[in-house]
């Protein structure tokens, strides 16, 4: 610490202990090579004691006289063990060094002792070897994490095959309470969201197909978009981030507090309990959420077209019947109850990962949602692309 | 105070040595805590001397936490005055700067932090603090790892990988780290089991032999209080009751010191003390 004179005084104060730079000097004498220890050794001053100790360890000193010192903490005794020669043993020989209170000779052992604990792991390989690895270790993690998802199916659909002959274990409150959850208070948000991206589809096509004069045409690009993509999508990727992800925190908060076991030791399975209420609520509640997101869409696109197109709603309800046919409703509802079997055990596998900390709960609930929401666009993809060669 | 540096440095080094009982490091005159209505402090002082373990009880809600964290300088008191080794925890930045640089906080659950390994949160304060080689860094550490009796396999370990008491011994790894004068423990054994605890008090009192340390402890745990501490402060009504050797304090006619240290759990304890004591 550097102090200059007339400073205040409690810097003065604070720097008393350690203002005395620490020497290592080293003396030949006829008798041998001896060093003498002086000033404050200790942490403040460790970066220039081991730049002298560095310099000075040539000589090899054969006794150090330490009475010199004015200070000594465990850092400073960590660079004076350094400073030692090694007794037979290989451990720094404490018998070599003179002057020290007996204080201070047992601070040296209890370094000398926690130092022998032996070296710190590495921390990581080089930097090739660390992307290596890690490219690795996700590949594996994603293969992993098919297999767990693969095998949590078969685990749910097992369970519920055991229970659906059995309606008195059906516990109906529970997916009530978890339909009101994820379809009823669902409702007015996928509606506004689809409403409005709506709005937006028919201004966009609008402002492509005008150019053709084929104006019209916004009603034909809006029905073929939110029946058959848009409605299922956009309600799916709601329903991922608000519900999926709360599947998995409160799973995951159950898991933490030891519910789940609580439950296991009681005879309940927790599969049968947490996950096929919240499987069945959203099979039911994502289709009809579906339905609303496709109205919703429409809804938006007939708006702009009556306010700035002037597509009168009824043209549009006629151009809509027409040019539609009923076909492509289905092959976007279809996929809905798919969705959400995706949705609803992404959500519920993630939670019952969770372990020990709260952190935890988070890191899977992220997990949850940027999981559910690549798997409902990849099914999405992979529809789309059957769908067209089958001509549906 | 003599005006030549090295003079009062070897002045203080004796003063540790010999356990100059007129050597106070903590210093605190009529404090006041008050959270709303609730009057946590009224007219508190407390002495702390320097090279002794002082074991802070009291019943829940007395504020042992509130005055250790007014003694740090994390708590604003509502009045009254806290000197720690002659610095105001909540005066000008120097002096804060002094106390967080020769004092350090074990909390109670360890806060270790979490995104970090053992080594590297040993490394935090030294980081921050000192310019140092990485290497020297690196041995710091593993001297304060060492010393703190973690296994070295420990040392990458993350926090979430370690057991309960293994991360209080890595918080105190951390305290550690600056060679601090005063070190202040929140609870350090509690969800401890007994033997964990019993090692911990033990490396408490070989660490303050060794390092010089002043300990301000808080503690329930009635073993602890037995084991290690050379005197006892109770905080009761509002201020400290007693602050004195723990005999004075069992002699005390207080209604609460009654129910706290003659309890047939204290009982046990000062047996096994007394019997540890004679069978050592």
């Amino acid at each position: 610490m550097h102090c200059v004179p007339g400073a205040n005084a409690s810097l003065a104060r604070m720097t008393q202990a350690v203002s005395m730079p620490p020497r290592f000097e080293v003396v030949r004498t006829a008798a041998g090579v001896g060093a003498h220890a002086r000033g404050a050794w200790t942490v403040d001053h460790a970066a220039a004691l081991s730049t002298e100790l560095s310099a000075g360890v040539v000589a090899e000193p054969v006794r150090i006289d330490a009475s010199g010192l004015d200070a000594l903490d465990s850092t400073g005794a960590m660079l004076l063990l350094k400073a030692l020669p090694l007794d037979a043993g290989g451990a720094p020989d404490l018998g070599r060094i003179e002057g020290l209170t007996p204080q201070r000779v047992a601070l040296m052992r209890r370094v000398a002792q926690a130092l022998d604990g032996g070296s710190v792991p590495p921390v990581a390989p080089g930097a090739l070897h660390a992307l290596l690895a890690n490219i690795g270790e996700t590949m594996l993690s994603i293969l992993d994490q098919g297999r767990q998802l693969l095998g949590f199916l078969g685990l749910l659909l097992t369970t519920a095959l055991r229970v659906l002959p059995r309606p008195a274990r059906w516990r109906l409150t529970s997916i009530v309470h978890h339909l009101e959850q994820t379809g009823l208070n669902a409702v007015p948000i996928v509606a506004l969201l689809s409403f409005l991206v709506g709005a937006v589809v028919a201004y966009l096509g609008a402002t492509v197909l005008e150019q053709f004069g084929a104006g019209l045409y916004t009603v034909d690009l809006i029905g073929f978009a939110f029946l058959r993509e848009f409605g299922g999508l956009l309600a799916a990727i709601l329903v991922a981030g608000r519900s999926g992800s709360a599947f998995t925190a409160q799973i995951g908060a159950m898991k933490n507090r030891e519910e789940i076991d609580a439950l296991e030791t009681i005879g309940l399975d927790p599969v049968e309990v947490l996950v096929l209420p919240r499987l069945v609520a959203l099979l039911i509640a994502l289709p009809i959420l579906t339905f609303v997101a496709m109205m919703a869409g429409l809804l938006g696109g007939m708006t702009v077209g009556a306010t700035s197109l002037d597509i009168s709603p009824v043209l549009f309800t006629t151009r809509l019947q027409e040019s539609i046919p009923p076909q492509h409703f289905w092959v976007g509802m279809v996929k809905a109850p798919f969705f959400a079997l995706l949705i609803a055990l992404v959500g519920c596998l993630e939670g019952f990962k969770v372990s020990g900390s709260a952190e935890s709960v988070g890191t899977h609930t992220t997990s949850s949602v940027v999981q559910s929401i690549f798997l409902v666009i990849l099914l999405d993809a992979i529809c789309a692309v059957v769908f067209m060669e089958l001509d549906w | 105070m003599s005006a030549l540096p090295a003079a009062e440095a070897r002045e203080r080094a004796t003063a540790r040595q010999d356990g100059d009982i007129d050597d106070t490091v903590i210093q605190v005159r009529g404090l006041d805590n008050r959270f709303g209505s609730q009057v946590v402090h009224a007219g508190l002082d407390l002495d702390v001397r320097r090279g002794e373990i002082l074991g802070v009880v009291g019943g829940s809600g007395t504020g042992k936490s509130v005055l250790m964290r007014s003694i740090v300088g994390l708590r604003r008191p509502d009045n009254g005055s806290v000197r720690v080794l002659r610095f105001d925890p909540h005066g000008s930045e120097e002096d804060r700067a002094a106390i967080e640089r020769r004092t350090a906080v074990l909390f109670q659950e360890g806060a270790l932090f979490s995104s970090l390994d053992v080594t590297e949160n040993v490394e935090v304060a030294l980081r921050q603090h000192l310019d140092l080689p990485s290497a020297l860094r690196g041995d710091i550490a593993r001297l304060k790892i060492g010393l703190s009796g973690l296994p070295m396999d420990a040392a990458r370990k993350l926090p979430s990988e370690l057991s309960g008491g293994m991360k209080k011994r890595a918080g105190l790894a951390r305290a550690l780290a600056l060679d601090p004068e005063i070190l202040f423990l929140d609870e350090p054994t509690a969800g401890l089991d007994p033997v964990g605890a019993a090692q911990f008090d033990e490396l408490i009192l070989t660490l303050r032999d060794a390092l010089g340390l002043t300990v301000f402890l808080i503690t329930h745990d009635l073993d602890t209080l037995f084991a290690i501490c050379d005197r006892v402060a109770v905080l009761a009504e509002q201020r400290v009751l007693i602050n004195a050797p723990l005999p004075e304090v069992l002699a005390l006619p207080h209604p609460w010191i009654r129910d706290y240290f003659h309890g047939p759990r204290a009982r046990a304890a000062q047996n096994a003390h007394v019997a540890a004591r004679s069978g050592a």
